[in-house]
């Protein structure tokens, strides 16, 4: 087996453009899937039940179904029911709607586990609502929230790869593509997976970062 | 549908099983020793199984299955898809459940550690009877967990060629044109398989609950 990078390197213009696109997938598809799961949890909690069980029902189905089964039905059925989605917009579509079935439970999770003590304390001290909301509600469920989501924003980056099964131009595609045409696939899988791998270690580290200042309030007791 | 042609379904989906269960108990050996390497205070031991499993959690199962598919052959083994598919599936859950474990030993209540130190059981008595036992129970809700997300993930050997679940649905669409109909069975499928093991998970955590003995 040779091993030669510079086959690859010649490439490089094209392997950056399709770095782009996996950030691209990820960065709008996670947006994508946060908000839309936030407005699932806000919906189970606060909403009529019918509309709660309804959501139960699409969270246990997209949870407990392959991503890649999805994609397909987006991508391959939708034209059948008159959806007729390029790749790109199918596979942020999919992505989205995919991750907005987990989002959801972690929000719900993150409802339930603020104390409902911190926020009679809010009110005895004489806060108002808005501020009951913004200084104690949302940055205690950031905090409790906020490892899940780095954990589910990590597996959205990976699963940006299968994406490449339904032709969007990421990385996976590209420089599989570019391993065919030099006959060069181990070397360019390796490069692929450096890339992948480099790109999780980061997004964990900046979660870490994160955690750590949205859990500095904590340390004031100590 | 017809009937005829959900049955080939149904049959690919025990290939799917097999391949995940297949896949979780080697995972679940490897794991092991992985856990056992990153546990070890000898740092040429403790460096690799970190790496190890840092690298497998970090690359998407896709690349790892197609850099496995492709680097067996290029590294003169040659062996069939199937066996690339398990080996790939294999490596990564281990990972996972090599993490899991950890935590796992890293739980067992020290008192109990101590108490077997007084009644006189030997260091590897301690791991047998003691340390193990406790350690897959308390593991046994992330195992029921990882063999959902492997059924799940076993999705992607379809791309290396393998005719599980969803490659069948795949060839089925590619001759009747019913991507829907297809893909939604075979999505529901999955869903049942998932179902299942969640319910045997329960079962077992029942019968093996930390606490009760």
């Amino acid at each position: 087996m040779r091993f030669d990078f510079a086959l690859v390197e010649s490439r490089l213009p094209e392997i950056f453009h399709a770095l782009g696109v996996t950030l691209f997938m990820w960065i709008i598809g996670l947006i994508g899937a946060s908000a839309l799961g936030f407005l699932v949890a806000v919906a189970r909690r606060f909403g009529p039940r019918s509309l709660s069980a309804a959501l139960g029902v699409y969270v246990e189905l997209f949870r407990g179904t392959p991503f890649l089964i999805q994609l397909f039905i987006l991508y391959f059925g939708g034209p059948y029911v008159g959806l007729s989605l390029e790749a790109i917009p199918a596979g942020l579509v999919g992505l989205s709607v995919y991750g907005a079935a987990y989002f959801s439970e972690i929000f719900r999770a993150g409802f339930e586990a603020v104390p409902i003590g911190h926020v009679e304390a809010g009110e005895c001290v004489g806060l108002n609502r808005v501020q009951i909301v913004r200084r104690i509600l949302l940055p205690e469920m950031a905090m409790l929230v906020l490892p899940a989501g780095v954990n589910m924003a990590i597996i959205l980056m990976k699963e940006t790869a299968v994406m490449s099964v339904i032709t969007v131009p990421e990385l996976t595609l590209t420089i599989s593509a570019i391993g065919t045409e030099f006959y060069a696939f181990v070397e360019s899988l390796f490069l692929l997976a450096l890339f992948y791998w480099g790109l999780v270690e980061i997004c964990g580290w900046l979660g870490q970062v994160t955690e750590r200042r949205f859990s500095r309030f904590r340390l004031v007791e100590a | 549908m017809t009937p005829a042609i959900f049955a080939l379904l149904v049959e690919a989906a025990f290939k799917t099983l097999a391949i995940s269960l297949l896949s979780i108990v080697i995972g679940f050996l490897i794991g092991m020793g992985v856990s056992a390497a990153r546990l070890s205070t000898r740092f040429w031991i403790a460096l690799p199984a970190r790496i190890f499993v840092s690298f497998f959690r970090g690359v998407p199962l896709l690349v790892q299955l197609l850099l496995i598919y492709n680097l067996l052959p290029a590294i003169g083994i040659n062996v069939p898809s199937i066996v690339a598919a398990v080996v790939g599936l294999s490596l990564c859950t281990a990972a996972y459940q090599a993490e899991n474990l950890r935590g796992g030993f890293a739980s067992v209540p020290r008192g109990l550690l101590e108490a077997a130190d007084m009644v006189g059981l030997s260091p590897s008595q301690q791991l047998i009877r003691i340390r193990a036992p406790i350690a897959f129970r308390l593991t046994l809700p992330s195992l029921v967990n990882e063999a959902i997300l492997i059924l799940k993930a076993s999705s992607l050997v379809s791309v290396v060629g393998v005719i599980e679940l969803t490659r069948m649905a795949q060839d089925l669409d590619t001759s009747l044109y019913k991507p829907i109909q297809l893909y939604a069975a075979a999505g529901l499928l999955y869903f049942i398989i998932n179902r299942m093991i969640a319910a045997l998970g329960t079962l077992a955590e029942r019968r093996y609950a930390w606490g009760r003995s």
